[in-house]
């Protein structure tokens, strides 16, 4: 319970306590996971860019436990890193096969991407600012899993099942693609 | 784990976490070396008519040592146009997920690493960072041989991981939680219809869990009958071909930590854990000879694994896949939804 209680001592802080030990882990994670962005865009060799990639969400999902969101954080490391990278990594090993080619990233369309990525910037900073601005960390303590499932299963439970049939959807019209025959 | 320690001493917080290091190294380790040695030296030898080690100390007991230490006087060759810094990272993931891998495993009532609330999903989830690693060492090897086998473990892991997570999906609605301390004490304090005398092992409503979570645990450790990755006619030794000395060794030892902390995780779920029945579950004499009983059961589950390690032999790729997706999923899914109708009605 090593999380949940420094969480739950929480509960005992003014607001003007500063949370050393969450400050520093937090600095450590954000640096990394900055340093490793940047590297992951700008390596010209796309199994580093992966393998920088897993670093940058090993670093989210370490940010969701700091803050309290246990089922969140182990969901991050078992979708993204066990699964989605994994696949990654696969497709790029299986299709390119030859080893080292330093040369197979171009720039070409270098432009696009920066103007792409500056736009989802934009407006992810600008929901996120428009929702949170002063919001603080409930100081109630982390959500449980339990909690998770009950608002999954209960209060949301037809968006739930909404994605749930469009993933299916999703999946049946992958397979219908790759098929040949 | 934390609970007991204050009791005994008041430690400051890095001293714990020192003392949680070097018992997480032997949880790791001891395991590890027992089955070896048990298995892969001396049952295997029995099972092909023969002796095995008999050299170093008595029935070759400390061939183990010996072995270890051949293999650190041994060159760590780095083939020329390898990926270093990949290369040589590889071994480490490979550690790092087995390290995680232990940390949710109870060893009695207070005796823990940690305490999570999601428990058996974090420890599924860490082990299916050695995939990566795996990955990772096939490509940095720029060798065929290697490649070939890493794309074989990767296709294999990522089948075989859907049947495991799927078959510990039932003994998790049964208990009613992730916690694996919960789903120990839920097997301790549970009644067949009524009667408590040897708790409820989850082995006796879940049995079909258990042979899935055991058939799919046996192509995670990519061992015979699932050892396409490094089979060793075909592909020399897959993944692990280009790797000498130490870093192979740390393969090695990353290869039987996971077999013996998937045993002890299989025994957790469904063996009870540390558990024995006739002792009440909360005493603290549980604490004292609860990793020796958890011990006991893990040399259990994995003799059945080495068993069929030593016994089967190798399946072709497509039959390997065909195995996972149309057979144990499949199971699996009629495993969950039979054991949700069950837990509504009683």
């Amino acid at each position: 319970m090593t999380v949940l209680a420094a969480l739950e001592g929480m509960d005992r802080l003014s607001s003007g306590d500063v949370l050393v030990a969450q400050n520093v882990a937090f600095a450590i994670m954000a640096i990394t996971m900055v340093a490793s962005a940047l590297r992951m865009v700008t390596t010209r060799n796309v199994v580093h860019a992966a393998l920088y990639l897993v670093i940058v969400l090993a670093g989210v999902a370490g940010i969701f436990i700091l803050l309290g969101a246990e089922f969140l954080g182990v969901t991050q490391i078992m979708v993204y890193i066990g699964a989605i990278v994994v696949l990654f990594l696969f497709g790029i090993m299986l299709t390119k096969g030859s080893f080292g080619d330093d040369d197979g990233v171009t720039g070409e369309r270098r432009l696009m991407a920066g103007l792409v990525g500056l736009l989802v910037f934009g407006v992810m900073a600008a929901a996120l600012v428009e929702s949170f601005a002063d919001a603080e960390l409930s100081r109630s303590g982390p959500s449980t899993t339990a909690d998770i499932a009950d608002s999954i299963f209960g209060y949301y439970i037809v968006p739930f099942e909404a994605v749930s049939v469009l993933l299916l959807a999703a999946l049946i019209g992958a397979i219908v693609v790759a098929r040949k025959d | 784990m934390s609970d007991l320690l204050t009791l005994a001493v008041e430690l400051a917080w890095w001293q714990q976490t020192g003392i949680r290091a070097v018992l997480g190294l032997v949880a790791v380790l001891l395991p590890a070396g027992t089955l070896v040695y048990l298995f892969l030296f001396k049952m295997m030898s029995f099972m092909q008519s023969r002796l095995g080690p008999m050299e170093a100390g008595p029935h070759g007991s400390l061939q183990l040592l010996a072995e270890v230490g051949k293999f650190l006087q041994k060159e760590d060759i780095i083939p020329e146009k390898a990926d270093r810094i990949v290369f040589k990272a590889a071994p480490f993931v490979v550690l790092i997920s087995t390290f995680l891998l232990v940390l949710v495993i109870p060893a009695g009532p207070d005796a823990w690493f940690i305490d999570v609330d999601t428990g058996i999903f974090l420890a599924l989830a860490v082990s299916s960072i050695s995939v990566i690693g795996i990955l990772m060492a096939g490509w940095a090897s720029s060798s065929k041989y290697s490649l070939l086998g890493a794309l074989r473990a990767a296709g294999q892991l990522v089948a075989y991981e859907l049947p495991l997570l799927l078959a510990v999906v039932g003994v998790v609605i049964q208990a009613g939680t992730l916690n694996v301390q919960g789903i120990v004490m839920a097997q301790a304090t549970g009644e067949i219809f009524g009667w408590g005398g040897i708790g409820n092992p989850f082995i006796l409503t879940q049995f079909l869990g258990f042979a899935i979570f055991l058939i799919a645990v046996q192509a995670e450790l990519t061992q015979p009958p699932f050892d396409m990755p490094v089979a060793e006619s075909e592909l020399v030794t897959g993944y692990l071909t280009e790797y000498s000395g130490l870093r192979f060794l740390l393969f090695f030892i990353g290869e039987f930590a996971t077999a013996g902390i998937f045993a002890a995780l299989a025994a957790t779920l469904f063996l009870g854990g540390w558990y024995v029945p006739g002792i009440d579950p909360t005493s603290d004499l549980f604490n004292v000879i609860g990793p020796a009983v958890l011990l006991g059961k893990v040399i259990l589950v994995s003799f059945l694994i080495f068993w069929f390690r030593f016994t089967y032999p190798r399946f072709r790729e497509d039959q390997l896949q065909q195995l996972a997706w149309k057979v144990l999923i499949p199971l699996s899914l009629a495993n969950i939804v039979v054991t949700g109708v069950l837990k509504v009605v009683f």
